[in-house]
């Protein structure tokens, strides 16, 4: 293919994704509004009023970064997971399989795909956090690069454990039972400044921690951790997964017997 | 020397289970052709196909589409095909033209490309009033008929179909027969085929391979092919019942039920001289028909000659086995 053609099937690609996400809106753009919503009044204003200060904010503000990047991180991972779970399961995956649309392409048009929803619902929940708190961004370029990183670092994780599916539970498995502990144990509702030293440490091996961070660093401008550090481990990461489902692909694995 | 449209030298297939899906064959299709692969269930024609169109992975073997070797360029290659499976694999919940821009984009055919192109398969094949509503309320034969449509919109020379008139009624075959002998005629598409039935294959495809147990049993034209078939068994319907079969001098019959007989007729005999005896012993034949299509009496046999042959060999293979 010339890179005109190439460009043609990626934005095809990338096109029928976000096509997909928009169609079954009330499925995947209005549940994470309604559900930040409810965080917003629940723990930001309500109990949020009692516990007072936290990093020199209030508990709304504190918040707000990492239950936006609870957004991005969940919706990035599930549309990929899902949407390319179920081109395997009703076989249209073939359809991209017999065209000459190189691997990389098609793992880049699901990853895009997958980062539209949730830099979409990132941003939905932003605007729905204005109605509780006013949010002064302190370093854009680090807020939009973590973010972004984060959406593609997510996106290719869904497309892996998409793969390695065999059934629409395996794709519940990941974000039910590690990535929602993991974000909860991230420092979305706390600063782990607060925690004893051994649950700091223990901590400190969430990845989740050092993204929800450094966002909230893009924002407020407080971070527990390295922020440098940070940007670099997400990038390593981003390119490791992406090697690595990109071999699968080559491979086959899951998708050719 | 033109290269064939597809050329296949010792392909094999052993899956994980250790099940030999093919044991090395070898194929040529030339350009142009209407080809038919025919074989029972489980015999390796859609594996075959499948490793051709790269949705499963070859063990050894060579593959080359007008001379295009798979293992080298298979983004060139696959441009050149359009493939239109045995089970529906485009997604139910979208509308039927954006299945097909989808494809064409898939192949990098712009949109500006694509909708003329779409557009005119879309009335070609009947789908243009469905063209706006989501895939899964088409029929069975739509559905069919949008996989071949989808196949077609980048123009590919060759045309593989896996068992494409699957579950679609006579009307609806014989319409999209008539569509795939014009592609084949007037566009020059190469086409080849699977499928059970036999009739379809005799009727539409010039040259024929016929598949058992992972081998390539009989590649010939199936003008080549209907020359060596022995018998034909013709069925007879009799204006007034009769109590038995009749005795017919140098004919097989049987009677089938109370108003019809069947007839074998070996090669060299004549109807004729059938009738003739049938009518000397008074019985008035209303109308007949062959009790099976020619091709499928022919496939049966050679399948069962060929199992026949194997058999001793797996049973000698389980004896040094145990």
């Amino acid at each position: 293919m010339n890179p005109r053609q190439i460009l043609v099937s990626l934005w095809t690609l990338v096109v029928k994704e976000v096509r997909r996400f928009t169609r079954i809106w009330p499925q995947t753009l209005l549940p994470p509004s309604i559900t930040m919503t409810m965080y917003f009044i629940i723990f930001g204003n309500l109990i949020g009023s009692r516990i007072g200060e936290m990093d020199g904010f209030s508990y709304m503000a504190y918040i707000v970064p990492g239950l936006i990047m609870m957004s991005v991180i969940t919706n990035s991972y599930s549309n990929v997971a899902s949407s390319f779970f179920s081109n395997k399961f009703q076989r249209s995956v073939e359809e991209m399989m017999v065209s000459p649309m190189p691997n990389w392409v098609i793992l880049a048009g699901f990853v895009l795909g997958g980062m539209a929803r949730g830099l979409g619902v990132g941003l939905i929940v932003t605007v729905v956090s204005f109605f509780f708190t006013d949010l002064s961004i302190h370093h854009p370029l680090v807020m939009l690069g973590v973010v972004i990183m984060t959406a593609a670092l997510f996106s290719i994780g869904g497309f892996v454990n998409a793969l390695l599916a065999h059934k629409f539970d395996d794709i519940s498995i990941v974000p039910i039972f590690v990535l929602t502990p993991l974000t909860y144990l991230g420092g979305v509702f706390y600063s782990i400044d607060m925690l004893p030293e051994f649950w700091q440490g223990v901590s400190m091996i969430n990845p989740i921690l050092y993204m929800v961070n450094a966002f909230r660093y893009g924002i407020l401008g407080v971070s527990d951790i390295p922020v440098a550090g940070a940007l670099v481990a997400i990038a390593v990461f981003i390119a490791a997964f992406f090697a690595l489902a990109l071999w699968m692909l080559e491979r086959g694995k899951g998708i050719r017997s | 020397m033109a290269e064939p449209a597809l050329s296949i030298r010792g392909l094999t297939k052993v899956y994980g289970n250790g099940f030999h899906a093919l044991k090395g064959i070898d194929l040529d299709v030339p350009e142009g052709d209407f080809f038919a692969l025919l074989g029972p269930n489980g015999a390796g024609k859609s594996t075959t196909l499948g490793i051709v169109c790269s949705l499963v992975q070859k063990t050894a073997g060579k593959v080359s589409i007008y001379g295009i070797d798979i293992d080298r360029d298979f983004a060139k290659a696959k441009y050149q095909m359009g493939v239109v499976p045995q089970e529906f694999n485009f997604s139910q919940f979208e509308k039927v033209e954006d299945i097909i821009l989808a494809q064409a984009g898939y192949y990098g055919m712009s949109l500006r490309e694509a909708k003329p192109r779409c557009d005119r398969l879309l009335e070609d094949l009947g789908l243009w009033d469905k063209r706006n509503g989501p895939a899964r309320m088409l029929s069975g034969g739509m559905k069919r008929r949008l996989m071949i449509a989808r196949a077609l919109i980048h123009r590919p020379r060759l045309l593989i179909l896996d068992e494409p008139t699957a579950g679609v009624d006579i009307e609806l075959r014989r319409s999209m027969w008539q569509y795939m002998r014009r592609i084949n005629r007037e566009e020059g598409t190469t086409i080849i085929l699977t499928t059970h039935y036999l009739e379809e294959a005799e009727s539409l495809c010039r040259n024929i391979a016929i598949i058992n147990n992972g081998e390539i049993v009989k590649n010939t034209s199936v003008r080549d092919l209907l020359t060596e078939l022995d018998t034909e068994t013709f069925l007879l319907d009799l204006a007034r019942p009769v109590d038995a079969a009749p005795a017919l001098e140098g004919f097989e019959v049987e009677r089938v039920e109370a108003s019809q007989l069947s007839l074998g007729l070996r090669k060299g005999q004549r109807l004729n001289d059938a009738f003739a005896q049938l009518s000397a012993q008074g019985i008035e034949i209303v109308s007949m028909r062959n009790r099976a299509n020619r091709l499928e009496e022919l496939f049966v046999s050679m399948v069962e000659n060929d199992n026949a042959a194997s058999r001793p060999a797996k049973l000698a293979d389980e004896e040094v086995a145990k």
